[in-house]
């Protein structure tokens, strides 16, 4: 029996086990969206900008540790999602974006709300396609949920022209997907683990560096067992906080240019970095030439490219971290050439080095009776939730106070734009966080400048009953930017000042949700306590001590270790 | 340093431009570029020459393998190989200097394809250094016009 595209699409998302598709309609998904009226299988979250559309799917995936989709019309509603695509392409989330098209008589006649949306995607997505035939259109469904979840994750988009949807076809049988030209190596190659194991034993003072590809394959266990079992310290970029508890004794917290004194100090000691799914990233690293300069380097990476990108590596391994990591652990295991308690003793004084670092130069703020300090905010959000809350960021000085002082333990519970850092992810990443955990403490960490970029989400969260919390650090600035002319342009504030803000709380009430302000410390507990026991969605506006800054600071193309310090 | 690199690749709309945007995006040389089908329907091959030290070199063909419709990526640059490329050059050939272009023509088994009344169109190929020595000397006696391919390659056989 044939059936409509749109109709085939709908069976694939079904076959795919998607429950959740974020989007907004548009004319050239009128009949898609037709469909989905009819459908009781899919939950469709109207978002109110197709940019948050394309954040919500980026965080939903990140949750359930699979795909997120979104729909959205040609055009200006495929324009709006580029931000969203290009920040999952540089944080490897595997979501796929459906874009509506013109009918495929009228491409490339500059027709009403035609944009050749595969051809600006081409950069910023993992793999793209245009389905001209609607023979083609369940095949290339079923390939670009296999492209987006596996090897290295990341964005696929598929246009969709109208008479596609409409046209009728047969659905063929599923049957699993075997492309000649893509085939992701996840087995690593024994000898280089032998090789690495080796080099590990060999090491006196080993860092266990780790990123986002730790999250995006599973692999937070493996990882805890490999750094537990030989004692190995372990510092995560931001896109790797909780890939490893972070109140463990190793964890070192984050690394870079707003790092941890004692991560910077022992990346730039240590004798041996193994890198796990992570890229060098220019944040990460400072001056290239001072990164880890007396080590040597393992790097297990999915990705080829990534490996001797920027740094120079002496063990590569090109793998999925999670079989890399469990085959290191297993020779470990099984080696003779290794004891537990030997490594141990030997690991002391590198430990005790770590711990000096530690106490020297602790992550800290000045402390302040009369106005709320963000990291205490961040502090209490910990304290208050247990450490237990799925959290997301906007992006500047919040996400920074966030990554450093939310001590992340588990994988999955941290969402945040990393690699292209875009203001407005946080609230929009919040509802599909919410979405996937209905039940989890849902709060994005936001700065007063970004959370006006998704605002109009608002009435999505009210909607679909998300009661995501919102803890803007208010400081009246664009805060990140405020601190580099502080330090960097004699307190030049050029376009920094918000002069004119909203009334948050105001502005939540006009949405029918719940808004709370704190001016003094002493405000801040009770206010986070009335959020988290409100069943609603909440802005806690927290009124901070406007010219805080983020510390450690490495100054942009400086070395790691010439950091700023409170 | 100069390198040749073979590409095999899945002939889909739009595949060319996302290699030639690989390297505008990623601030890669490209010297020249060809590309046409191979014996296997929905296959082409792409030979393009690029410049750059070995580590860009090696991101160049990493980066191009992991473009999905990439299926082989090859640096034959170490490897024995034929090049060649073809040149179509418009030349003055006036009484004076006609003979002067045949000669020229001749020292490179070029070929006149086109007379004429006061130029030729000779054709040369050859590797890019033979055909660019061509152009070299042709230039004195006034090119008019100059058409050249991009360099295509292939491993000689082992014996
Ligand atoms: C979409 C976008 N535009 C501009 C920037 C540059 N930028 C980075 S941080 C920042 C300031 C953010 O201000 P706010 O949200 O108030 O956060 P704060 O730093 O004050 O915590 C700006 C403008 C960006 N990251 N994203
Ligand atoms: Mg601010």
């Amino acid at each position: 029996m044939k059936i409509t595209g749109a109709q085939a699409l709908l069976k694939c998302l079904e076959e795919q086990k998607v429950d959740t598709v974020f989007g907004f309609p548009g004319g050239a998904v009128i009949d898609l969206y037709d469909e989905i009226l009819q459908s009781d299988k899919l939950t469709h979250v109207l978002v109110r900008h197709e940019q948050a559309a394309v954040h919500a799917a980026d965080a939903y995936a990140r949750v359930i540790g699979d795909v997120g989709v979104a729909l959205v019309t040609s055009g200006p509603g495929a324009t709006n999602t580029v931000t969203g695509i290009a920040s999952a392409y540089l944080d490897s989330i595997p979501i796929v974006v459906f874009t509506g098209q013109v009918p495929t008589g009228l491409i490339g006649n500059d027709a009403f709300q035609e944009v050749d949306i595969v051809g600006i995607t081409r950069p910023c997505t993992k793999h793209n396609y245009l389905v001209k035939d609607v023979k083609d259109l369940v095949p290339t469904i079923r390939e670009a949920f296999y492209l987006a979840r596996t090897g290295r994750p990341g964005p696929v988009l598929i246009d969709l022209p109208k008479d596609v949807m409409a046209a009728m076809v047969n659905f063929p049988a599923p049957k699993p997907v075997k492309m000649r030209t893509y085939q992701p190596t996840y087995k690593p190659h024994p000898g280089q683990i032998e090789k690495a194991c080796k080099k590990i034993l060999q090491a006196k003072r080993p860092v266990l560096y780790i990123g986002g590809g730790v999250i995006a394959s599973k692999a937070h266990e493996e990882v805890t067992e490999l750094a537990r079992k030989l004692d190995i310290p372990v510092t995560m970029t931001l896109m790797g906080l909780g890939g490893f508890p972070g109140t463990d004794p190793l964890a070192m917290g984050m690394l870079g240019m707003h790092g941890t004194y004692y991560s910077n100090m022992a990346v730039a000691r240590c004798d041996l970095l193994i890198g796990v799914g992570a890229r060098f990233d220019d944040r990460v690293t400072g001056r290239i030439d001072a990164f880890a300069p007396h080590a040597e380097i393992i790097h297990i990476d999915i990705d080829p490219t990534s490996i001797s990108k920027n740094v120079e590596v002496d063990i590569p391994i090109v793998a999925d971290c999670k079989h890399a990591l469990a085959a290191m652990n297993t020779w470990f295991d099984r080696s003779d050439l290794f004891n537990e308690e030997d490594e141990k003793e030997k690991r002391q004084p590198w430990l005790e080095q770590i711990d000096e670092w530690k106490a020297e130069h602790p992550l800290s703020y000045a402390k302040d009776t009369n106005k709320i300090k963000p990291q205490f905010v961040v502090e209490k959000l910990h304290e208050l939730t247990g450490g237990d809350a799925i959290i997301t960021t906007e992006v500047g000085q919040n996400q920074m106070w966030a990554a450093q002082f939310y001590h992340f333990n588990h994988p999955r519970a941290f969402m945040t734009s990393g690699g292209l850092g875009v203001m407005g992810y946080g609230f929009p990443a919040a509802i599909g966080a919410q979405m996937a955990a209905r039940d989890r403490t849902v709060i994005d960490i936001a700065g007063d400048g970004s959370i006006q970029m998704n605002i109009q989400e608002l009435a999505t969260a009210k909607q679909y009953n998300c009661p995501v919390k919102i803890a803007i650090l208010n400081n009246n600035y664009l805060g990140m930017v405020r601190q580099w002319q502080e330090l960097f342009y004699d307190k030049r504030y050029s376009a920094t000042t918000l002069d004119v803000a909203p009334d948050f709380v105001l502005l939540a009430e006009a949405y029918g949700a719940v808004g709370l302000r704190a001016t003094k410390p002493d405000e801040v507990e009770p206010v986070i306590k009335e959020a988290l026991a409100t069943d609603n969605v909440v802005i806690m506006d927290f009124v901070i001590d406007r010219e805080e800054g983020v510390y450690p600071m490495v100054p942009a193309g400086k070395a790691t270790t010439e950091m700023l310090l409170v | 340093m100069r390198h040749t690199i073979s590409v095999l690749l899945q002939n889909k709309p739009g595949v060319l431009s996302r290699i030639t945007g690989l390297f505008s995006g990623r601030g890669f040389n490209i010297e020249s570029l060809s590309v046409a089908q191979t014996l296997e329907p929905g296959l082409s091959c792409l030979t393009l020459m690029t410049s750059g030290d070995s580590q860009i070199v090696e991101q160049i063909t990493k980066q191009l393998h992991k473009l999905i419709d990439v299926i082989k990526v090859t640096d034959i640059t170490e490897t024995d190989y034929v090049e060649r490329e073809m040149a179509l050059i418009r030349v003055k050939a006036e009484s004076t200097t006609r003979a002067e272009v045949l000669r020229i023509t001749d020292i490179f088994r070029g070929r006149v394809v086109d007379v004429g009344a006061k130029s030729y169109a000779i054709e040369v190929t050859g590797s890019c250094g033979k055909v660019q020595a061509c152009v070299d000397l042709l230039r004195p006696i006034g090119i008019q016009e100059i058409v050249r391919t991009g360099t295509i390659a292939m491993t000689r056989s082992t014996k």
